[in-house]
């Protein structure tokens, strides 16, 4: 047998001991981890946990394998939003497929969970546009994906939003840029597969009654086409109107979930022409920002939500010491002081339901809530105890990530 | 259904390099196109410009008499087998096979006749109210085709649809695909790199080198009569042998002994030097073993066999034998081409179950003169193809081919009791 990891691995070296000369299927329930149904697979999906971290392996022909291994690798450097490999093992005993070994992704949800919950009517629309999103995303890296479906994408809250992300790239493909026919051929199988995914669900009860699964579906194409015209078009300014427009232009792409890496103005008689240069990766500015004073990893949105509360705590610390706090100070003490003593407070049987920074959104969210109410501000120590009692204990359990429950054993 | 012509179609790519050159290409109506030859031949490129993934660079494209080259995917309506085959547990076998039409919101009435016909054909019919959990591999394949049946497609397309799946489901897989384009009398295009594949599938083989169209010709054609040294090596498992040989008169010399030609082969190699002789392995014997009526239409040789093979059936002997050192790089380019490692300079010399040679010592064969080939290794041509007898294997196997899409139709109008309005 033979395995290749991406390092680092060293994380994924206790991997090793797990009993790979025999086919998934009969592995073990020793060396699994239960985790609920994720979507519809053509292949055997096991799971399993080591030091602390959840992995995903998939048994499929070798070729698809070294494939998938070597496409969600590049997709990682370039930070396009897809799960990431961990290795591969090949050369298995008796002519057994190969298994790829993928890291779980942490509080992740499955189409399955967000249709059938009891906001999945509201939550169509806003899934539809996540999922056109990742395709356009692909689509402007160069990528084809073949198989892009409800079941082959996960969703993760984003203060509130959501983010999606590729989990099967066994059919995709890349390229330097990619045809019309592919862009068109892509989305018609996600109509198709969405279409397919939702007649499902309703057939196993699993759909709230106010979506049509048809409708849905149908709804991609027109969410696509509005969407890749946004990022990719270009515009023809009167030269008066120039600077205002392409500024509007720049926001609108970010509030899109896009970021610009370059823009181009070309001049003429008749005005000038704009050609903006989207980024392929996630946006990271926030990211980056919050890492850079906190240490923090956690998703776009919520670091934007993140770094306002540090901003705000950083003015309240200057206010009160009467002199100006430098940005790191302020972003240690923050984390010491504000972020961490809510998220150590998450009661133990509740830890993973949510992100931690997704819990520390919702908890600012509440106070803003309780402190409308009645009409002060009630602090986050009060908002977070509150949270705890009363809103948290409802997000379902299943929703609790793997390797919280790992954690717990 | 439809016809498909592909007129001098050329595929470039940003670097200039053309994946697919100068292709013409007509498939009938009904018929069964394969698309073979090794990675990089262009044969995936060329299924994909028909499909409408890949932009064509020029050349038309026709469709059942439609110029396509500017038309989405979609508004082909081409059906892609195999794509999705996902099943989905909620959905009953009949749903799992309706739901494309479902999304084209077809009358439900409609519906039901596609599927239960779809379903007359994949003899799925028990399984229909079934949830899809407990079918086989074989049936969950089964199901994938209804959903390409029922969309009433101008054509079906594959992509080596069988090459991830174990050996076993690839044998009955193969079978089925052959049973259901024949009762469906569907235009097809498959691309395969394996020539076993190619060889029991089509009606017609298009053997792609390098982006270009080497030879179209029914299995038995590409067999026999190949066009190219090429064709003639990547066609036949195992493959075919090649030896070097020099001419006088109508006698070629070999390492395996003379050759005779008779008069139309003789002229066709007249003044040429060093040459290849291509004999397949069946064209052997063990000499012991020939029919003494049979023996003297052939030559007879000794040599020292190095390995043999007895696979009960049949049995195979290997022969190495001496090749000038230009010969021996030509086999070594020509086999890397083909990404095969079989041919070096050693004979695979297919003979009789019973026969006793042994290995490591001298033996007695028989090699049949008439069917050799003789082929230039400079250009690569066969030099002594027989065009004529080899078209008439092609009209053998289109006529067999009409016979059956005819038997087809008028099975599937009896079935469906209407007679589908441009369906013919």
């Amino acid at each position: 047998m033979r395995y290749l990891f991406r390092p680092p691995a060293a994380d994924a070296a206790g991997l090793l001991a797990l009993p790979w000369h025999q086919p998934l299927e009969k592995w073990d329930d020793s060396v699994l981890l239960d985790v609920p149904s994720r979507g519809i697979s053509r292949h055997v999906v096991r799971f399993t946990a080591s030091e602390g971290s959840v992995y995903a392996l998939k048994e499929i022909a070798e070729p698809l394998a070294r494939h998938e291994y070597a496409l969600l690798g590049t997709f990682e450097e370039e930070g396009l939003p897809a799960v990431s490999v961990v290795g591969i093992c090949v050369d298995r005993p008796d002519g057994l497929d190969a298994v790829l070994v993928t890291r779980y992704l942490e509080y992740s949800m499955s189409y399955r969970y967000l249709f059938s919950s009891r906001r999945g009517a509201d939550s169509a629309e806003r899934l539809m546009d996540t999922m056109v999103q990742l395709l356009v995303r692909l689509h402007l890296a160069g990528v084809y994906w073949g198989d892009c479906s409800l079941s082959n994408t996960l969703f993760r809250l984003d203060a509130g939003s959501f983010a999606a992300y590729l989990v099967d790239a066994e059919t995709a493909e890349r390229h330097p840029t990619i045809s019309a026919g592919k862009r068109a051929y892509d989305l018609d199988l996600a109509r198709e597969r969405v279409g397919a995914e939702l007649m499902d669900l309703q057939a196993g009860g699993l759909l709230p009654s106010g979506i049509d699964p048809i409708d849905v579906a149908d709804s991609l194409a027109g969410r696509y086409e509005a969407l890749w015209d946004e990022v990719t078009r270009e515009e023809i300014f009167r030269p008066e109107e120039q600077r205002y427009r392409v500024a509007e232009r720049l926001q609108r792409l970010n509030d899109l979930g896009f970021d610009v890496g370059e823009v181009e103005l070309v001049t003429s008689a008749e005005g000038a022409r704009l050609r903006v240069d989207t980024r392929v990766a996630e946006p990271g500015q926030n990211r980056r920002e919050l890492f850079r004073l906190t240490g923090l990893e956690v998703q776009e949105n919520q670091a934007r939500r993140l770094l306002n509360d540090i901003r705000t705590f950083r003015a309240w610390l200057e206010q009160r010491s009467g002199r100006p706090v430098p940005d790191t100070v302020a972003g240690h003490r923050w984390l010491a002081e504000v972020y961490r003593p809510v998220v150590d407070a998450i009661p133990a049987g509740l830890v993973g339901r949510l992100e931690p920074a997704e819990v520390f959104h919702e908890v600012l969210e509440h106070r803003w809530f309780l402190s409308e109410q009645v009409g002060r501000d009630v602090g986050t120590t009060a908002a977070a105890r509150s949270y705890f009692e009363t809103v948290l204990p409802g997000t379902p359990e299943e929703l609790t990530t793997p390797s919280a429950i790992t954690e717990r054993r | 259904m439809a016809s498909i012509e592909m007129n001098q179609i050329v595929k470039k790519y940003g670097d200039g390099f053309p994946a697919v050159n100068d292709v013409s290409l007509d498939i009938a109506d009904g018929e069964f196109m394969i698309l073979v030859g090794p990675s990089g031949c262009g044969k995936s490129t060329l299924l994909r410009m028909i499909v409408g993934l890949e932009d064509i660079t020029s050349g038309d494209m026709v469709i059942g008499g439609t110029r396509v080259n500017d038309k989405a995917p979609r508004d082909r309506n081409l059906s892609m087998v195999f794509q999705n085959y996902a099943l989905y547990p909620h959905l009953s076998v009949y749903e799992n096979i309706a739901f494309p039409l479902r999304l084209a919101k077809t009358s439900e009435d409609e519906v039901r006749r596609r599927v239960n016909e779809a379903a007359d054909v994949l003899e799925l019919h028990e399984h229909l109210e079934r949830k899809p959990a407990n079918l086989s591999g074989g049936q969950r394949q089964r199901v994938a085709m209804g959903r390409a049946i029922v969309r009433q497609a101008e054509a079906f397309l594959f992509d080596e649809p069988l090459s991830n799946l174990d050996a076993k489901l690839r044998g009955q897989m193969r079978t089925e695909i052959a049973r259901l384009q024949r009762r469906l009398g569907i235009t097809t295009v498959y691309v395969t790199h394996d020539q076993t594949e190619a060889m029991t599938l089509g009606d017609r083989v298009c053997v792609l080198r390098k982006g270009k169209i080497q030879q179209v010709a029914s299995p038995r054609e590409l067999y026999e009569q190949p066009v190219n040294l090429f064709v003639a090596g990547f066609i036949g498992s195992p493959p075919m042998n090649f030896l070097p040989a020099e001419v006088n008169g109508d006698t070629l010399t070999t390492p395996f002994g003379a050759i005779e030609l008779d008069e139309r082969r003789a002229a066709a190699v007249a003044g040429k030097e060093l040459l290849l002789v291509g004999i397949r392995p069946e064209y052997f014997e063990d000499a012991s073993l020939v029919d003494e009526a049979k023996r003297p239409l052939g030559s007879v040789f000794t040599a020292r066999v190095d390995v043999t093979e007895w696979l009960g059936d049949s049995q195979f002997a290997y022969i190495p034998y001496e090749a000038p050192e230009a010969i021996q790089q030509k086999l070594a380019d020509l086999s890397r081409e083909l990404d095969s490692e079989a041919l070096r300079t050693q004979a695979i010399v297919s003979i009789d179950s019973t026969s006793r040679i042994r290995e490591g010592r001298d033996a007695e064969f028989w090699l049949d003169s008439r069917k050799v080939h003789v082929f230039d290794p400079e250009t690569g041509d066969n030099l002594t193809r027989d065009a004529e007898a080899g078209a008439e294997l092609t009209r053998l196997a289109s006529e067999d081919r009409i016979e059956q899409v005819q038997e087809a139709r008028s099975e599937s109008q009896s079935i469906s009791g209407d007679d589908r309005a441009g369906a013919a």
